[in-house]
């Protein structure tokens, strides 16, 4: 299991844990056809988290960080993000994904976009930033994850650590409150993985709230303040990273962690 | 390359090899015969065995095409001329040149209407084509069918410039509503668009048409090969925004559109175009009230339209499926609504990928339009078989005459190949 070579301390000094509720989960269930993929969720995200769900392949994880922008549609209970509730409203979904940013396993870049064009197309479009000001922003944000020198290349020159790169920036334009991360190291070349997760690093270190569907649990062990392990479709268990890890409570959670740490 | 050894275990390269450049008999002309043409025996063979054919072939056209006779009144003259000799009668194309171009009844002293159109149209078509050009040249592209409808038609300037207001009257209504509700702005533009072309109507005056300065020609008049080019750059023109509203809507959620689209589709593909364009002439007569005349070419371009649009659509459909459910969900995690998703991310793609399908369609519609000789049209192929060929001067000149209608077109439609492989060139930007 690759743990993360730490270069630097991490700077706590802006990861703080504020009261304000970010996303609540209240008995959430959802089905695909006849087979029940979420069960009875129950999750409270206060501003400022950083969450690493772990779980075994087919466990729900992703399926649970989609039902947050409504890629993914709940059936039963209710998905509150940031005071607006998910509903069939097309005006609230538009309104929550612009609010909440989201990073894939495959990047999903716009392949016919210069990278500039792909940071700047959703706050020329959706928040009506003047083109001028959204270049702008998107080549800080470009800067922020190193890579500003290729703006105007295509995602297919890049190499895959520097599209998931590119993928970040392109979330935080929309200037979200909440990032989602769906497996962002999954895709890569063990070589891209560390400057992904150096980026998101940096990026909780100035007190983004992040939920991260990971296997990096050298990340989730330093980043994260809370590690929600799911099987089955259900929440079976959570905790403080160092709790969860050195003390796991549940068979399941002891054997799944015995898997990905054994060796 | 050195004194390294690989065979032990351990390896260490030391320092990296320079390029060097390759062996003296790998380049060259001698290289590209020895590779494409006599790489072993039997295509050595093959090659000559061409070389003799397009000798044989040359030999027998050559004399018959560089003898050609271009003036003569009639086949029997040319034969005089020729006293006995192999040549061709090209002069049956100088002396009926008219009639191949704008059919035999179109005035005279109005030729310079449609040559004016075609020169308007390459204007109109650049920024379309070409989308470097500046974007205020669409302007223009807006206005043209109403100017081309003038030139060619002429008669009163009010018709198209009712048409022209109709026109803007709806896409005014459709921008105030259309922001809200897409439907409501849609039908909203298709009833001020009606009212504005019923109510202008009823404004122009009866025998407006008649000294205007253009004089009024009717569509049973026109013909030849301009025949042809309007129908083909209409319905081209018509067919892919239809062929995609088609794709879309097929692919919707909503079951009520997705059906219409479905049974559309699947209706217009399961019957010959011959069929829709005989409905065209004889039968849609029989729903219309009978007083209303909606004009043959206004017919058959419906016709043609709704043909290649559900080919077209289908081409489409093919993009939209290929491309990965990826960037579906990139664009909503983004906040971009259906429409923003599907004209910025979705269709830029999926047209991208359906440039040699659409491409496709469009050469076979052009062709296709030859089939209006068939409903007493008289487009090039009509004018060909009927008033020349029929004619007691020119009997029996078959190559010319069929030689230079497959001439014209594939002119016009390798012109449409070569642009297609440019704008795929020009639109790569996978870098695969």
């Amino acid at each position: 299991m690759s743990e993360l070579a730490v270069e630097r301390e991490i700077d706590r000094s802006k990861m703080q844990v504020s009261d304000e509720v970010a996303i609540e989960i209240n008995n959430m269930n959802k089905w695909y056809g006849s087979f029940h993929v979420l069960r009875d969720i129950n999750l409270t995200v206060n501003q400022g988290e950083r969450i690493v769900i772990a779980g075994p392949s087919g466990s729900g994880k992703s399926t649970l960080i989609r039902c947050l922008n409504a890629l993914e549609e709940h059936q039963q209970g209710t998905i509150v993000v940031d005071g607006t509730e998910l509903s069939n409203d097309l005006k609230n979904i538009d309104k929550i994904r612009s609010e909440v940013g989201m990073v894939f396993q495959h990047f999903n870049l716009f392949p016919h976009l210069t990278i500039l064009e792909n940071c700047t197309l959703a706050p020329i479009w959706v928040r009506k930033t003047p083109k001028k000001e959204a270049e702008e922003r998107a080549m800080h944000f470009l800067e922020k994850v190193k890579i500003p020198d290729q703006a105007l290349k295509y995602p297919g020159q890049l190499s895959g650590g520097q599209q998931q790169r590119v993928a970040i920036a392109r979330s935080l334009c929309m200037m979200p409150r909440i990032m989602l991360f769906d497996e962002p190291t999954s895709a890569l070349d063990p070589e891209m993985i560390k400057e992904v997760l150096d980026t998101m690093i940096e990026l909780a270190e100035e007190g983004m709230t992040m939920l991260c569907v990971t296997h990096e649990m050298g990340f989730a062990r330093q980043v994260a303040n809370r590690v929600i392990f799911m099987d089955a479709g259900q929440i079976v268990e959570q905790n403080e990273p160092e709790e969860f890890f050195n003390n796991p409570k549940s068979e399941r959670t002891k054997l799944f962690l015995s898997q990905i740490l054994g060796h | 390359m050195s004194d390294q050894t690989t065979n032990s275990i351990a390896f260490v390269a030391d320092g990296t090899i320079p390029p060097s450049p390759p062996p003296a008999n790998e380049t060259g002309v001698v290289k590209w015969l020895r590779d494409n043409l006599f790489s072993n025996f039997t295509n050595g063979l093959l090659t000559f065995a061409s070389l003799v054919l397009i000798y044989l072939l040359l030999k027998n056209t050559l004399p018959w095409f560089l003898n050609g006779i271009w003036q003569a009144d009639s086949l029997a003259q040319c034969r005089e001329i020729l006293n006995g000799n192999v040549g061709a009668c090209f002069a049956v194309l100088t002396e009926r040149w008219h009639q191949l171009l704008y059919g035999f009844k179109y005035p005279g002293d109005a030729y310079w209407r449609p040559n004016l159109a075609l020169l308007l149209l390459l204007v109109a078509a650049a920024p379309v084509l070409f989308f470097d050009l500046p974007r205020k040249l669409l302007l223009f592209t807006v206005v043209y069918p109403f100017i081309a409808f003038w030139l060619i038609w002429g008669g009163t300037i009010l018709v198209p410039l009712v048409a022209f207001l109709g026109c803007v009257a709806a896409a005014v209504a459709f921008q105030k509503l259309g922001k809200n509700s897409f439907a409501a702005g849609f039908f909203t533009a298709i009833i001020v668009a009606l009212v504005v072309w019923n109510v202008g109507g009823a404004l122009i005056p009866e025998g407006a048409s008649d000294n205007a300065w253009l004089s009024a020609v009717p569509s049973r008049d026109l013909g030849g090969f301009m025949l042809n080019m309007m129908l083909g750059v209409t319905c081209v023109s018509l067919s892919v925004p239809l062929g995609i509203a088609l794709a879309l809507g097929r692919q919707s959620d909503m079951p009520l559109i997705k059906w219409v689209c479905v049974i559309f589709i699947e209706f217009i593909r399961g019957v010959p175009l011959i069929t829709l364009l005989f409905v065209a002439s004889v039968m849609l007569s029989y729903f219309f009230p009978p007083e209303s005349t909606v004009d043959l070419f206004l017919r058959v371009v419906i016709m043609i339209t709704m043909f290649s649009a559900a080919y077209i659509a289908e081409v489409i459909r093919g993009g939209l499926a290929a491309l990965p459910r990826g960037q579906y969900e990139a664009a909503d995690s983004l906040g971009l609504d259906y429409p923003q998703a599907m004209r910025l991310i979705i269709l830029p793609q999926a047209l991208k990928i359906s440039i040699p399908g659409i491409v496709n369609v469009a050469v076979g519609l052009f062709k296709d339009t030859t089939l209006v000789s068939v409903i007493s049209m008289f487009d090039l192929v009509g004018m060909i078989r009927g008033p020349i060929l029929a004619s007691t001067e020119w009997n029996g000149v078959y190559w010319e005459l069929l030689g230079f209608a497959a001439l014209l077109f594939f002119v016009v439609c390798y012109g449409i190949s070569q642009y297609s492989q440019w704008l795929e060139r020009r639109l790569a930007t996978d870098h695969r």
